[in-house]
């Protein structure tokens, strides 16, 4: 039984790299609940990526340094295993996908990861089929992967890591290499996949997507937690925010400034239609 | 007056047959911005790569400052259209920062003189004091690219070339990015601008040309392209959040299209104050 633990629980969490004076993560403590989708933002060089990589072990087992606290995934702890044993519970998928591709075909990509965890090749066909389906790349099976466009590259990473029937999907900023469209391809996987009981992690610079896609945002500065909660909690925080050099969703900052400038107190929201009904009721009262 | 960039009629296709792009047309004049906005694949670095001669056109012809790019040397353009990578890593390899920044001058042919005022010109807008001796693998990402970006602003060609600038970025970063456009522009440079960063656009509002499937589809400025639905959905494009905010906004003038929030701020209050000057009146 699983009891009471949740998808992620991480304690304590100090980790720093060899031959550094600061450690890149200081006193990191949150959970996650299962079938939540949490966002990290912050500035370059927060921490973020290292922080995601404590989650499958990545950190400290193969990229090394001393490592305090604790990392749980589904109440196990990540670093008595390995991270080839955990790969089956966290699905990993980098910023640029053509470092995560290497097979010649479409559907030999998705086999590659399965076939390294020791899927029977009965069972992989099924597995193949569906991972491809969830992703929407169903027909681009004998495709090179080569061949794809950015946002379908990177559906093609998801789908080889999906195969692998992982709990947990960690995203390191999906989506900075691909055109809008792309972009929402990505967003939309990560969407209904919460919407089948995934767990998720994605790390973005775009707070607009990151609002609208993620249940909790964790704000990571300098190796710390500044922030964590809903994403209307913690993008109304917006001089906080700024304090750390970083900005809120362009309707919150109109909001914002809305109410500087007119000195008034209107809610700020993250969520377009909210922020316009807020913006024509209170431009009423000016 | 003459364009600097002029694209006639240009198509071009890889030796595999596939055609990347197809009867351009483009004019491209002095001291302008201008952004090159397309889905993946869909022609915009192919065209770019043109204006330094790296690619040569199949079909037309292309002249920079007046230069055929077909006769002209690479070396020669390449003084005159300095192209920022995506990923700096690409163009940086030598050990220290101040010879990074060398690099470029050296390979024109400088005499040692000139080289050391454009390399201190460049040292000085980049604020890059501190980090000569460093090796630039040391460096952060968006220190690196500031490094790339300062070796093609000491050749000082004519025309910037800036891919992606702001992928990976931060909040900070791509404030930096959009503050260097307008300073590259105030020292009398031509920048052009690979991007999908449609808020950096915005923050622009300068020329935006749309490729889709090899073709241009549209060149006008940015608020104008952003508001004309047919293209942007052709191109797979979406225009900043703030303007999907104002076109629910029935008391905002809705002739205009908003790209920032500093615009939509400036108009309620122009709005605010026409409202009061004509309720006082009555």
């Amino acid at each position: 039984m699983l009891n009471n633990r949740k998808a992620i629980e991480v304690y304590g969490l100090n980790f720093q790299y060899p031959d550094t004076k600061e450690s890149a993560l200081k006193d990191i403590n949150f959970s996650v609940d299962y079938g939540e989708i949490l966002g990290i933002i912050g500035p370059t060089g927060a921490g973020k990526s290292t922080l995601a990589m404590c989650i499958n072990g990545l950190v400290p087992q193969v990229i090394q340094g001393d490592l305090v606290g604790e990392v749980f995934v589904k109440g196990m702890d990540v670093n008595e295993g390995n991270v080839a044993k955990m790969s089956e519970h966290v699905g990993f998928v980098f910023q640029e996908p053509e470092n995560q591709l290497s097979q010649m075909t479409v559907e030999e990509e998705v086999a590659f990861g399965i076939g390294n965890l020791g899927v029977p090749r009965e069972q992989m066909e099924g597995r193949i089929k569906d991972a491809l389906k969830q992703v929407g790349l169903t027909g681009f099976e004998k495709r090179s992967p080569l061949a794809l466009s950015g946002g379908q590259q990177q559906r093609l990473a998801i789908a080889s890591v999906l195969a692998m029937n992982p709990t947990i999907l960690i995203m390191d900023e999906p989506t900075s290499m691909l055109d809008p469209k792309g972009k929402n391809e990505v967003y939309d996987v990560l969407k209904s996949l919460k919407e089948r009981g995934m767990t998720g992690i994605i790390i973005d610079h775009e707070v607009e997507r990151i609002a609208e896609y993620c249940d909790k945002v964790l704000v990571l500065s300098e190796g710390q937690i500044q922030m964590f909660g809903p994403p209307n909690e913690v993008f109304s925080k917006i001089e906080h925010l700024h304090q750390l050099t970083m900005h809120a969703p362009q309707v919150t900052e109109c909001l914002h400034q809305f109410n500087e400038q007119f000195n008034k107190d209107v809610k700020l929201s993250t969520n377009v239609e909210e922020s316009a009904r807020f913006l024509e009721n209170a431009y009423k009262s000016i | 007056m003459e364009p600097y960039i002029s694209v006639m009629n240009v198509s071009h296709v890889y030796s595999n047959g596939v055609t990347a792009i197809k009867d351009v047309n483009l004019d491209i004049y002095d001291n302008e911005v201008v952004a090159i906005l397309g889905s993946n694949g869909s022609g915009k670095t192919t065209l770019v790569k043109h204006f330094n001669g790296l690619l040569k056109p199949t079909k037309g012809k292309i002249t920079i400052g007046g230069l055929s790019t077909k006769k002209e040397r690479i070396s020669k353009l390449s003084s005159l259209v300095g192209y920022v990578f995506q990923n700096p890593n690409h163009q940086t390899f030598l050990p220290k920062v101040s010879q990074e920044l060398e690099y470029g001058c050296k390979n024109l042919n400088m005499s040692e003189e000139e080289i050391e005022e454009r390399v201190n010109k460049a040292i000085e807008l980049f604020e890059l004091e501190d980090y000569l001796d460093e090796n630039p693998f040391d460096l952060n990402s968006s220190q690196r690219k500031e490094v790339a970006m300062a070796s093609i602003m000491a050749i000082s060609p004519q025309v910037i070339v800036l891919d992606e600038p702001t992928t990976g970025q931060d909040h900070k970063g791509c404030e930096r990015i959009l503050h260097l456009v307008r300073m590259f522009r105030q020292h009398g440079h031509i920048v052009v601008l690979i991007t999908h960063d449609m808020n950096l656009i915005g923050e622009l509002n300068c020329r935006t040309v749309v490729m889709h499937q090899s073709e241009k589809v549209a060149d006008d400025q940015a608020d104008v392209v952003f508001a004309d639905k047919g293209i942007m959905e052709l191109a797979g494009l979406q225009p900043p959040q703030i303007t999907s905010l104002t076109n629910k906004l029935p008391f905002l003038n809705n002739n205009k299209t908003y790209l920032t929030v500093e615009s939509v701020l400036q108009s309620i209050k122009c709005n605010h104050k026409e409202e009061v000057k004509i309720a006082t009146r009555t």
